[in-house]
């Protein structure tokens, strides 16, 4: 067995002051792999590594790998704006991403490390009337399934967040907008590496830069993987490779309902606080908030075709920074500094699959496309859950891929579509 | 990012046009006949390849029509355009090495050929 590793307090970090803060040790282990696991989760996303913490932590599987072909958290999961809410409207969604809210409220002080989950409320913009009527219907949703949220006025909108434009001649202007006060953002980076480093330290070996080229099945039941170091053996694997789903399943002949496509974001020069909410619009694609770091995080709708690139058009941020300038005309005159993409897993109902499949010990948990963050930890949780007694947990038996067959689809196209 | 050759106006950015998905899938000729299966595999699946895909594009915002493009979604680079109503044509283009691994060209991410110093 390795070393715990040290807890981290106010008192550890004056004592490596002391050292100039060249003594911290390695987050987690970089191990070579086991030929054998009892369980293998492919992809080192925020969503693989908890469903490989809480395999450890909840059903005391502790002899499984997570294997990420980059780098922890390389993907999706340090590429988003980090929108956390959980406002959606059918009471399937609702329970299952309220659940990774209530967790995200305890995060830090479970894992021993600070993912900066700050509550600093989410705003969702009406500009039609159909707007109107779409979020107030599920604010009522969400009141019946016990979410908070909250109607706001126009001039309560502009109380709450004093630089937006209220002016009725914009293009779009504001006719008021749902709030969900326990909603915000959280550090993406330090969610990864605070799962890894609470796996790392039950046991879990986080293996990065190793491919998985093709899985292995025998009359039916998973019996391991072939990857870029080696072929390793396990009759429980876990698929979690977001925008890659799709070439996984194909390994095996799966069907998936699924297309891989960009989804941008950009941030600005970093200025002085001077928006402390998140403002998201539906109707034009934009989505703002302020980093800890006074960075404008800005994020745009996904690009309308197939690509693995990690880049899209130009054409979809202008869009959207137009949107934001006229909303907000003071950045009108920032400079963006960063732009890149991410490819998001689009499901056609926009609800996330986590199942069984029909192959015995093989299970995907894919389609979160573009809202997966703020579904982290819940996502990691029922995952496990799957996995360990090769049953769905309650709060996901209805996101299976036979729903595309029954036509139990969770359309949540209103609360997810484009924004997070 | 890129440019698309409409077969109809020419070499034309990206967004004047629409994709329309993955080509080549035949609506059923016996609907009736058809299991929940078969309906949701027509409806909702698809190949979602990483690599030489064959799809159909529309000149939306151009002469408005429909044709079909072999691309590989990998690089975004355009392979061939070829009509409505044809079959797929033989291409080869610059294919990841590992299936999900990254293109030297195009892709934006170099995480697989990282080496450790
Ligand atoms: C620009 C952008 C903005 C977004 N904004 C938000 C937001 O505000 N709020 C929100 O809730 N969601 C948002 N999302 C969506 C969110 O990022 C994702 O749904 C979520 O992070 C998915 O997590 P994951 O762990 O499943 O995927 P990822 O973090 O992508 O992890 C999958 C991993 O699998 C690895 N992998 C793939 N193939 C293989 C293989 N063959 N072998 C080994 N490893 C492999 C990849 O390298 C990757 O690291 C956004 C996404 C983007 C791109
Ligand atoms: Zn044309």
């Amino acid at each position: 067995m390795h070393k715990k590793p040290k807890k981290y307090s106010i008192f550890s970090l004056i004592k490596n002051a002391f050292s100039y803060h060249e003594n911290w040790q390695p987050v987690w282990r970089s191990p070579e792999p086991k030929n054998n696991y009892d369980a293998i989760i492919i992809g080192g996303g925020g969503h693989g590594l908890t469903t490989a913490y809480y395999l450890a932590k909840n059903h005391g599987l502790t002899n499984i790998a997570v294997i990420e072909k980059g780098w922890i958290g390389g993907g999706n999961t340090g590429r988003n704006t980090t929108i956390i809410r959980s406002n959606y409207l059918w009471d399937q969604s609702a329970a299952l991403y309220e659940h990774a809210l209530k967790l995200w409220e305890g995060m830090s002080q479970e894992l021993n490390y600070n993912v900066m989950f700050s509550q600093r409320g989410v705003m969702n913009v009406a500009h039609t009337l159909h707007d109107v009527r779409e979020l107030k219907r599920r604010w009522h949703a969400n009141r019946l399934n016990d979410i908070d949220c909250e109607w706001l006025n126009t001039k309560e909108v502009k109380e709450f967040c004093p630089i937006i434009n209220i002016s009725p001649n914009i293009r779009y202007p504001v006719m008021g907008a749902t709030l969900q006060r326990r909603g915000g953002t959280a550090r993406h980076d330090a969610v990864a590496w605070g799962y890894a480093r609470g796996a790392d330290a039950m046991g879990v070996d986080i293996i990065q830069n190793c491919e998985v080229t093709s899985l292995n099945v025998n009359n039916g039941q998973v019996i391991g993987i072939e990857t870029t170091r080696g072929s390793i053996k396990s009759k429980k694997i876990g698929v979690v490779a977001a925008g890659h789903s799709s070439v996984i399943a194909n390994m095996v002949g799966i069907r998936l309902p699924l297309e891989s496509r960009p989804l941008q974001a950009l941030v600005s020069e970093p200025v002085k606080p001077v928006i402390d909410t998140v403002v998201m619009s539906n109707t034009i694609h934009a989505y703002v908030s302020q980093s800890d770091k006074g960075e404008l995080v800005i994020g745009a709708g996904t690009d309308g075709y197939t690509s693995y690139t990690q880049r899209g058009g130009f054409n979809i941020v202008e869009d959207t920074i137009t949107a934001v300038v006229e909303l907000f005309p003071l950045f009108s005159r920032m400079k963006m500094l960063r732009h890149w993409g991410g490819i998001v897993d689009i499901c056609p109902d926009a609800s996330p699959i986590i199942s069984k499949t029909h192959i015995n010990g093989l299970y995907f948990n894919c389609g979160w496309g573009t809202g997966g963050f703020k579904a982290t930890p819940g996502s990691g949780w029922v995952f496990a859950h799957t996995i360990a007694n090769d049953e769905p947990h309650k709060l996901n038996v209805p996101f299976t891929i036979n729903r595309f067959s029954s036509g139990e689809l969770v359309d949540e196209h209103g609360a997810a579509a484009v924004a997070h | 990012m890129f440019l698309i050759k409409c077969p109809y106006c020419g070499e034309r950015d990206q967004s004047e046009f629409n994709c329309g998905g993955e080509a080549h899938i035949v609506r059923p000729k016996n609907p009736p006949d058809l299991t929940d299966d078969q309906w949701a595999d027509y409806l909702f699946m698809r190949k979602n390849i990483k690599g030489i895909q064959f799809e159909r594009w529309n000149h939306s915002n151009g002469c408005r029509r429909w044709f079909n493009v072999t691309r590989n979604t990998a690089t975004d680079e355009i392979l061939k355009i070829y009509n409505m109503g044809e079959q797929p044509p033989i291409v080869t283009g610059i294919a990841p090495k590992t299936p999900s691994g990254e293109t030297s060209i195009g892709s934006g991410n170099i995480s697989t050929s990282y080496t450790k110093k």
